[in-house]
């Protein structure tokens, strides 16, 4: 049994490190700052070729050489420095790329994978509405088929990428009949920015993922043709729910690179800051804190790459889902915690914004909250050991 | 087009550095890189390669670790590699390393050597015409912007007073700075491909090259000893009270002959 990552995975963080040190850290703040989604970093991403570590050489990603392992230490390296642009990543591939990858026809594919996984484009996931968060199958739009063309009415919020100057497409997903006993039938639709009615509302004011594009979407007679249908018809529920599972890994190596941001702006904070005469980390109350910061960080990046080597590894879905979402629940968790004990380690310093670790303390709350709730996490391993929650 | 790279790896410039106690560099215990001044030739023969469909061969001189530099040459995309790895090598001056890099670099019979503008360790900035002075080829040295047009290498050389321009034909030994590009940080794929490219290793006995040519004693230079850097200073504060900031700023730098 191996609790390392292959060389090959740690030469690979060695250069998004290098990238995000050289491309992102330094502009981060400003971005943060200034609500700027910086395209021209999504484009250099994409030339690191951060975008297709899991997609096939035919529409220019690493092809058998990638691997969701890989993916995890890329965003986990980017969200060390910068929480925005880890967001932005694992959305982009997450709930962009995956769904048409994993769903998608090969016209679909083939139209759309190729400016996704180069970062020229990129693609959002409208699940999320006003009324149906959590509860994500209670969606109201509704997609009519008429004629050749689905019809799309409804509205949708908090969708990551959905309104950057290159977003080519959100899938959103649609109620679009009814099955035997009323329950909904939905179906997930691909709709290519730009189709009259499908309207980008402006930009959300953030707590945090300032520079992360998120936007709500109104659907006002959408027409779409018939074949922007993903995968088949009444599919969307179990889509989502795939896409998920695969989404909270990667949020969870988000969470990573954050406890880690946390862990070394404290340990380097607490040798260079004095107080009465000593560096605070001789302080027991100090260094404690520091030493619980490591162990979050260690607890949450096995459990994460553990979780993706299982992917990986393609175990069956059960005991990926499960460790998926125990992978989620904790790390996300853990590195709130952690960017609470950041700023409490730089004091009043913390708390301003000339330091990063004010924006890692904005940033994590979200963690908890994007695809799936800590809440939903705990109902979702609680009925993995078979207890009958609701 | 055939592009030989010559790498060379070096301690990491941003971690300790260590002299072992026959004053040589040590490059085995502390963390070392490919050179940064050489990933520049790296990238630059990659972007020549793909105009020309050429190929690109890296050749690193230097102990077992030295390795990482011909990886890291390949992970960037270059096509196969070339370690000369042998133990007489050890304390070897400049004019000993062109000579085992000018019989590695022949074997190959390339249209093209490239070259960063110095070692980042070293820097002699001596090797790339040595190097040409050995093989018998024309040298075009710090060139910030290379054109290749067939047989035709067209350089810009940026001077502190003038900016030539200078023409010349393939085979050639070019070296390039840190102007003429951006390199690139190798991607996933990169380094899984890297696994697979071949990597040939060879002695001095492969080259024709006697144990007493190189290394040490056979070195034209030594090094006597060497002072630990003085350690940081703290600084200068200039206090803008009346408006005198910017000129004590810049009596400061003049003082230090900045400008
Ligand atoms: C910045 C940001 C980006 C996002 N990006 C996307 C995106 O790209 N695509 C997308 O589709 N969505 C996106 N979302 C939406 C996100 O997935 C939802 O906000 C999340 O799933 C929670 O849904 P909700 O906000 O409706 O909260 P609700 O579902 O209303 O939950 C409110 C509270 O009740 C709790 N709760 C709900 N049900 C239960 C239960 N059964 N048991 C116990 N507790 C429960 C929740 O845990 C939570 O604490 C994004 C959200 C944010 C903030």
């Amino acid at each position: 049994m191996s609790f390392e990552l292959s060389r090959e995975h740690e030469d690979f963080r060695k250069s998004v490190r290098e990238f995000a040190a050289a491309e992102i850290a330094p502009r981060a703040a400003r971005w943060d700052k200034e609500h700027t989604f910086p395209v021209e970093t999504v484009r250099q991403m994409g030339e690191l070729g951060l975008f297709g570590l899991t997609a096939p050489e035919e529409y220019g990603g690493a092809g058998d050489y990638g691997d969701f392992t890989s993916l995890c230490v890329a965003i986990e390296e980017i969200g060390r420095v910068d929480q925005s642009m880890g967001i932005t990543l694992e959305a982009a591939v997450g709930l962009g790329i995956n769904p048409i990858l994993t769903f998608g026809t090969a016209e679909q594919r083939e139209k759309w994978l190729p400016d996704l996984v180069a970062g020229t484009a990129l693609a959002g996931f409208g699940l999320t509405e006003p009324g149906a968060g959590s509860d994500a199958a209670a969606t109201k739009t509704r997609a009519q088929l008429v004629g050749d063309e689905w019809v799309i009415n409804g509205s949708k919020q908090f969708i990551t990428n959905s309104g950057s100057e290159i977003t080519s497409l959100v899938t959103v997903t649609a109620r679009t009949g009814e099955r035997e006993g009323g329950k909904a039938e939905v179906s997930t639709i691909i709709v290519p920015a730009g189709t009259p009615g499908f309207v980008v509302e402006n930009a959300y004011d953030k707590l945090g993922w300032r520079a992360s594009d998120t936007h709500p979407l109104s659907l006002t007679d959408v027409h779409v043709p018939a074949d922007h249908l993903l995968g088949e018809r009444g599919r969307g529920y179990g889509q989502f729910l795939a896409t998920l599972d695969d989404g909270r890994v990667a949020i969870a190596a988000l969470a990573v690179g954050c406890i880690q941001a946390c862990l070394e702006m404290s340990v380097q904070y607490a040798g260079e800051r004095t107080t009465f005469n000593v560096p605070i980390g001789a302080k027991q109350g100090v260094a404690f804190q520091i030493a619980d910061l490591q162990v979050m960080a260690e607890a949450a990046r096995g459990l994460t790459y553990k979780a993706a080597a299982l992917k990986d590894a393609g175990r069956p879905r059960a005991e990926f889902k499960q460790a998926a979402a125990v992978a989620k629940l904790y790390s996300t968790e853990a590195a709130v915690t952690a960017t609470r004990i950041a700023t409490q380690v730089f004091g009043g310093y913390g708390f301003m914004e000339e330091y990063p670790v004010a924006r890692f303390y904005r940033d994590a709350k979200v963690l908890e909250i994007g695809e799936g709730t800590s809440e939903v996490q705990r109902i979702l391993i609680a009925r993995s050991l078979g207890l009958p929650v609701e | 087009m055939k592009i030989v790279v010559c790498a060379k790896y070096v301690p990491d410039a941003t971690g300790d550095r260590k002299f072992n106690a026959d004053n040589t560099v040590d490059r085995v215990g502390v963390d070392g890189v490919l050179s940064e001044l050489d990933e520049y030739a790296v990238e630059e023969a990659l972007q020549i390669r793909d105009a020309t469909d050429g190929e690109v061969v890296v050749v690193t001189v230097g102990p077992e670790v030295a390795r990482a530099a011909v990886l890291k040459s390949l992970q960037m995309g270059a096509d196969s590699g070339v370690h000369v790895l042998d133990e007489a090598i050890h304390g070897s001056d400049s004019a000993a390393t062109s000579l085992i890099l000018a019989r590695a670099v022949e074997r190959q019979r390339p249209d093209l050597v490239l070259c960063g503008m110095a070692s980042t360790d070293g820097g002699m900035s001596v090797v790339p015409a040595m190097l040409a002075e050995r093989l018998g080829l024309p040298q075009v040295t710090f060139a910030s912007e290379v054109v290749v047009e067939d047989t035709t290498v067209r350089i810009r050389r940026d001077g502190d007073a003038a900016t030539e321009v200078i023409e010349a034909t393939t085979p050639l030994i070019l070296s390039v700075t840190d102007q003429c590009n951006e390199p690139r940080y190798p991607s996933f794929k990169g380094i899984m491909a890297a696994k697979k490219k071949p990597v040939e290793t060879l002695t001095l006995g492969d080259l024709g090259i006697a144990a007493d040519q190189v290394g040490l004693d056979a070195a034209w230079t030594r090094v006597d000893g060497f002072t630990e850097r003085l350690p940081k200073s703290a600084g200068t504060v200039v206090t803008d009270d009346n408006g005198s900031g910017a000129d004590q700023l810049v009596s400061f730098l003049v003082s230090q002959k900045f400008v």
